[in-house]
């Protein structure tokens, strides 16, 4: 076969040494330079018919903001993405772009695919470099007049907002807690999403015109239906994750026990790795288990070690392939020096002579053949019984719905696991102008699906309200 | 909705509030009574539900059972005693002075229905808690027996409004200085000797004071309800900082309580939990005097 120019393998991201990033909070990959950068886009073949597209859960015109990198157009390149994603800098970072735009790139047929999430995460922080977050980098459309509530500041809700301000809706946000951003603020370590750039995203959804309550429930401090009273048109509902699953194993609330959203909200909501600075303490002991096998476990185990702990294990029940986590999350983790006890299962925890927890019992498990539809399932081992000893436990095994919105909602109809019924081209639920997405609806998944929902929602927000077809596209950059 | 009771958002400025409107030290300044301007909870605050608050930036999320409310002037009135860094803190701020955030109302309000013949036990702030889910039960027209312990005389607090709303009020101290000297299940062996038709206790105090009432309460099956102020984070049904065994299942306290069957809770694991960050509280109030 004829190659007219020389090969140009995959840039590779510079990254913190392991020796340095177990002891600090900084993030791990540093980012591209400029000339990495242009170097990269320039590997993108420009395919007439792009998969990538069709690849990303918001349809970012991939080889559009790519083919500006490579002209070094940084800034129309950011403005490209924001045409459909308004948070380049939190998706550059944690999209698990190998199962989606990346792995539909032609590139990685034969070699390896363009690197488009490091390359979206280059032009959002030029951007953001180069230009105040508070202006608005697409030009809004004129008011119309309509009002839209949006419920939870995640990334959920942060995409129906901003998709509704652009079109001209008057959008206006409540949020639980004290700070904006969800489980961008809550959940993900600073390590993995730097607060200060989901600060600057939200400033971003701000300057669309987009109003942000925070200390505010809604289910308790406003109902649904007072939201309705008050004028607003539409409501959408991304209220996230609700109460940690447990195992329902005797010790399971031993001191020492947490859920992984505990742990993680201490630490990153509250700020507890910076205690006694902060007032908001977390317990870390020297030797670590972590149950579980998705992203949130790597986090946490990832957390544990720099808080301090001497050894951090992950306990999980299936094997390394089975695990539902981000390949470079578990490599990034197996750098770091994390154990993995694989086909492993917790029965109990015990308790030294103060309650708190010393050790945990588990089974060794085996994988059986798979299923009809492939998924191959762990049954214990009998009489494997072992004991091992752990002084602090993470439970990382995934979240229930949060319930308060639906028990003073009656009419919202929901699952028997109380996750909310809804229309999935739309997000409409039984409840006419109240829509839903993210978290909440589908159980725990990714960002960026939660904000591929908030654009269906969107979509379908704009269409009841103004009776238009959706729009395919965001108004162009002024 | 009706239109009389449509609540307009707007009315509410939002970040003008959360002020201290009224401060007082009561029992010889070991607790402390405050209004806190908070319009949007005021309005809908229910007996047994509680708010999260801040003091300032970087603060701890506090949950504080909310004892009393003026939906009028817009106020909820809270009381805590000074037992670690935070409340320290919230014992600094002064008639003005501002709360960094709070949010509620927060937890299941408690079912308030006529019952009949009610014993409310209530012990230190817990008498504070007790005084909200008592003035419920007084609205639906049920004999109320309240029976408030403390230490000693001047320890005794809402004696005044507790009288208000109950048919009848016992004193206990456990020095005999005021009232019946002895501990409140001392008065309440009293009233279920003399009482046959009590069919509803409610005690709210120190784990160690819950535990004794529902123990006491157990062997006459009589329904005993406890109001728990575990540790807390988020309070909104996320973390699972509050989780509880109740009947052997774990609860949450943010969103399935804090009012729970006192028969069913294991007291004493709460009372474990509740000292898992007790050594870091001491390492927090010595950065801050340092």
């Amino acid at each position: 076969m004829e190659q007219k120019k020389e090969k140009v393998p995959r840039v590779t991201m510079p990254e913190q040494t392991v020796s340095s990033r177990i002891r600090n909070f900084n993030e791990v990959p540093v980012g591209l330079t400029e000339a990495m950068a242009v170097q990269e886009a320039a590997r993108c073949l420009q395919c007439k018919n792009p998969q990538c597209v069709e690849g990303c859960p918001v349809e970012v015109d991939i080889p559009g903001f790519l083919r500006l990198v490579k002209e070094q157009k940084f800034l129309e390149a950011a403005r490209k993405i924001k045409e459909k994603n308004a948070l380049p800098a939190v998706c550059g970072r944690v999209c698990p772009q190998e199962d989606q735009c990346e792995k539909r790139c032609i590139l990685g047929v034969r070699g390896e695919p363009c690197a488009v999430g490091y390359l979206e995460r280059f032009v959002a922080d030029w951007e953001a470099s180069q230009i105040r977050a508070d202006k608005p980098a697409v030009a809004l459309a004129p008011p119309t007049g309509f009002r839209v509530a949006v419920v939870g500041s995640g990334p959920s809700g942060l995409t129906v907002a901003a998709d509704l301000a652009v079109l001209g809706h008057e959008v206006t946000m409540f949020e639980a807690l004290h700070q904006t951003g969800g489980v961008l603020v809550y959940g993900i370590p600073e390590f993995r999403l730097p607060k200060a750039i989901v600060g600057r995203e939200v400033e971003y959804v701000r300057s669309l015109g987009v109003k942000i309550y925070t200390d505010f429930i809604v289910g308790q401090t406003f109902s649904v239906d007072e939201l309705l009273a008050n004028g607003f048109q539409a409501v959408y509902l991304a209220l996230g994750a609700g109460l940690p699953m447990f195992m329902q194993l005797q010790g399971e609330n031993l001191n020492g026990i947490y859920s992984a959203n505990e742990f993680l909200t201490r630490v990153n909501l509250m700020r507890a790795w910076e205690f006694p600075q902060a007032d908001t303490p977390v317990y870390v002991g020297k030797n670590v288990a972590v149950i579980g096998g998705g992203n949130v476990a790597m986090d946490c185990a990832r957390t544990a070690l720099r808080l301090g702990a001497k050894r951090v294990t992950v306990v999980y029940r299936r094997s390394r392939s089975e695990m539902p986590a981000r390949h470079e999350e578990i490599i990034r983790a197996e750098e770091e020096g994390i154990i993995f006890y694989y086909l492993t299962n917790p029965i109990r925890y015990l308790a030294d002579d103060k309650h708190w927890v010393r050790a945990m019992e588990c089974l060794r498990m085996e994988l059986t053949q798979p299923d009809a539809s492939g998924r191959r399932s762990v049954v214990p081992i009998e009489g494997s019984e072992q004991t091992i000893d752990f002084d602090s436990v993470i439970v990382a095994i995934g979240t229930r719905a949060n319930p308060i919105v639906a028990l003073t909602t009656p009419d919202l109809k929901v699952n028997k696991w109380g996750y909310y019924i809804v229309d999935e081209a739309t997000g409409q639920t039984s409840k006419p102008g109240v829509f839903a997405g993210g978290d909440i609806v589908t159980g725990s998944a990714t960002v960026i699906s939660a904000m591929g929902a908030g654009r269906k929602a969107a979509r379908a927000i704009h269409r009841m309200l103004t009776g238009d077809p959706a729009p395919g596209a965001a108004p162009e950059a002024p | 909705m009706a239109e009389q009771d449509l609540v307009k958002l707007e009315a509410f400025d939002f970040y003008s509030s959360n002020r201290v409107m009224e401060k007082s030290e009561l029992a010889k300044r070991t607790i402390v009574r405050m209004v806190i301007e908070t319009p949007l909870i005021a309005r809908k605050a229910k007996a047994g539900q509680f708010i999260i608050l801040r003091v300032r930036e970087g603060g701890e999320r506090v949950p504080m059972t909310i004892s009393d409310k003026d939906p009028d002037k817009g106020t909820i009135t809270i009381y805590f005693q000074v037992v670690g860094k935070t409340t320290a803190l919230m014992r600094t701020l002064e008639v003005g002075d501002r709360f960094q955030d709070v949010v509620g109302p927060l937890g299941k309000p408690d079912h308030i229905e006529k019952v009949g013949r009610i014993v409310m036990v209530g012990g230190g702030t817990g008498t504070a808690v007790l005084y909200h889910i008592t003035t419920a039960y007084r609205q639906l027209d049920n004999y109320i027996i309240g029976i408030i312990g403390a230490r000693e005389k001047e320890l005794i607090i809402l004696e005044k409004e507790m009288r208000q709303v109950c048919n009848e009020v016992i004193i206990v101290t456990d020095d005999g200085s005021y009232g019946e000297k002895g501990l409140v299940t001392d008065a309440l062996g009293k009233c279920l000797k003399q009482y046959n038709d009590i069919r509803l206790v409610w005690g709210i105090g120190p784990l160690a004071m819950m535990k004794a009432v529902a123990n006491q309460t157990r062997p006459h099956k009589i329904k005993t309800m406890v109001s728990l102020n575990p540790i807390m984070l988020d309070g909104t049904g996320m973390c699972g900082c509050c989780r509880v065994s109740v009947g052997g299942i774990a609860r949450f306290c943010c969103v399935d309580g804090p009012g729970f069957d006192g028969h069913e809770v294991d007291f004493d694991e709460l009372l474990r939990r509740k000292g898992m960050f007790l050594s870091y509280e001491r390492d927090s109030l010595l950065f801050s005097v340092r």
